[in-house]
């Protein structure tokens, strides 16, 4: 802070104490407005009642059995979610940690053109990929096509990935459409933390004789856990809310997820106190998973 | 550098497993775009577009043949040029209000910013819609225009913020310590060291309003934007267009990716 002292930073703060304020209003009173008081305003839906032949509005009476509702009748949607999402973001960062360090570490000055690349999906609709997908795995798809020309049939259905010769209508077709519309998310952080890690301490420890594998574990994986967490948060809170990939991908067991349940009960039932209700034990369950997550793997700064 | 030469000696296996992975992944990233790609070219038998039949190049001379997703396309371009304008404008005023000084409340500030980002679509879709259906508002492109916006406003602050964190602000009191009013200081230092950020962050906001379905489900009311359309009518008809018209934008943004990250490298070899 002293070594700042008599640069602009500090000048600007003796001279213009207003500005900032009045440059951050904008933006801070329309997040209150249509950020802030419509959560407010869904907690109150939450807790009211549905119109019925004797009261034709919504009225707000403390209504807690719209909680209890959530979970009876959607806790296996819940669950579903959730398992989808946490699969999704296993695979996510089975799949992307890899290509960061192979990008980061292997690719010199053809970085920016690879990562470039990672960046291509993001300019195409996220619902045309998913359908792209859902074409590609269809039962007379392409995808199925070469497995039944090579004979892999059998040994798939074996291990699981297919199911009764079957790619489409899995929870694996959602899993892996989750996982290929978010893997981005993940890469793009872990590749920025990689990057950032000091390739002297890398040779430095060889330098010391540690094997690659040592080195691996004790400079480089460390170094690149924020870009895991911050990967993490940006995938799998998409994911739990995601129904696109359950609704292309999924047969009518798999579109059982959250989100599509709450999406009806608004646009089609009009039950908006049990989506309500529903809505906030998603986001409930959420930002403790975020907690507890943030308190065992801790970075301060998530941008 | 010998280290390094040293480990890749010991364990070249290592090194192979590595290129196969990150190969297989790059195909796994693409193998969808390819089939988009491909699907343009496909002559279409009945309304859905699906499965391959043949090649043609009919569907690429009338790309912009009128349907009901050429008009989708326009009000999602609509939607995006509204609500990502303003989030550009009010998202980079306030990241340069929380990086350029320092105010009592920065860290409320920063919360409100990253706390939607870390708030799943559907709950935000859902509290919209409550605050709309409660007051009485009809839903429709304003309503849309305000929901994009909201979630643009996050992105744009943090990657504006991102960008301008290391800028040599000091550069602004060297104008004015020459004489120069606020408002030339203004606009001949702060707005030209800012506008990379400020570009990017808008590129970013526009790319995720053109793309967005869930949020923009619960406050659009009749009104179609692209991904609602397809959606909602993929199941009746998924003409060929929508496929030649995805491909032109990913052949445009590939071509734009590839030129600025080779031109980056000519500079970066130039400067030495």
């Amino acid at each position: 802070m002293s070594a700042k002292a008599d640069t602009g930073a500090d000048r600007s703060l003796r001279e213009g104490r207003k500005i900032p304020y009045v440059l951050a209003i904008p933006a801070m009173a329309f997040m209150f407005v249509f950020f802030i008081i419509p959560l407010i305003s869904l907690l109150k839906s939450s807790l009211s009642t549905k119109p019925d032949r004797f009261k034709p509005h919504y009225a707000f009476t403390w209504e807690w059995s719209n909680y209890s509702d959530a979970f009876t009748r959607f806790g296996g949607h819940l669950l579903r979610s959730f398992a989808f999402a946490g699969a999704a973001t296993l695979l996510c960062i089975v799949v992307a940690y890899p290509v960061a360090y192979f990008i980061a570490f292997k690719m010199g000055r053809w970085r920016n053109v690879l990562l470039g690349l990672v960046m291509v999906p993001f300019f195409t609709s996220f619902l045309l990929r998913t359908l792209a997908w859902q074409s590609l795995l269809a039962d007379h798809g392409p995808v199925l096509g070469f497995v039944r020309s090579v004979h892999l049939g059998g040994t798939l259905e074996w291990l699981g990935v297919l199911d009764n010769g079957r790619l489409l209508n899995t929870p694996l077709a959602v899993i892996g459409g989750l996982t290929y519309n978010f893997l981005p998310f993940m890469l793009l952080p872990i590749y920025v933390s990689l990057e950032k890690i000091d390739r002297g301490l890398i040779d430095a420890a060889a330098d010391l004789y540690s094997p690659f594998s040592a080195t691996f574990r004790k400079v480089i994986m460390p170094l690149s856990l924020p870009g895991v967490f911050a990967g993490t948060l940006l995938t799998f809170i998409p994911a739990t809310g995601d129904f696109i990939n359950a609704q292309f991908l999924g047969g009518t067991n798999e579109q059982r997820v959250i989100g599509k349940a709450v999406q009806s009960q608004f646009l089609n039932l009009n039950d908006y106190p049990s989506a309500a209700g529903m809505s906030f034990v998603l986001m409930a369950i959420i930002t403790t998973l975020v907690l507890v997550y943030t308190k065992f793997m801790g970075t301060e700064d998530l941008a | 550098m010998s280290a390094r030469t040293k480990r890749a000696g010991r364990r070249p296996w290592g090194t192979y497993v590595l290129y196969c992975v990150a190969g297989l992944a790059f195909v796994y990233l693409f193998v969808p775009l390819f089939r988009i790609v491909q699907l343009s070219f496909n002559v279409q038998k009945g309304k859905k577009n699906t499965s391959w039949n043949g090649f043609t190049i009919d569907n690429w001379t009338n790309a912009f043949k009128s349907s009901n997703y050429i008009d989708a396309l326009k009000e999602s371009l609509k939607v995006a040029l509204w609500a990502c304008s303003l989030a550009t404008v009010i998202g980079a005023l306030v990241a340069i209000a929380i990086t350029r000084y320092k105010l009592n409340g920065g860290t409320f500030i920063n919360l409100m910013l990253v706390i939607p980002l870390t708030t799943p679509e559907i709950v935000m879709g859902a509290s919209l819609f409550t605050l709309f259906f409660n007051e009485g508002v009809s839903r429709g492109f304003w309503t849309i225009v305000i929901a994009h916006t909201m979630f643009c406003v996050s992105f744009v602050a943090l990657t504006v913020k991102a960008r301008i964190r290391g800028l040599d602000w000091s550069l602004e009191d060297a104008a004015s310590d020459l004489g120069s009013g606020p408002l030339r200081t203004f606009r001949k230092i702060t707005l030209p060291i800012i506008t990379p950020g400020i570009a990017a962050a808008f590129l970013l906001s526009i790319a995720l309003s053109i793309d967005d379905y869930i949020i923009t489900s619960f406050v659009a009311g009749g009104v179609k934007t692209l991904p609602r359309q397809i959606f909602d009518g993929e199941k009746i008809e998924l003409p060929a267009q929508v496929h030649v018209i995805a491909s032109m934008i990913m052949f445009v943004a590939i071509a734009i990716i590839l030129a600025s990250s080779i031109a980056g490298n000519r500079r970066k070899a130039r400067l030495g």
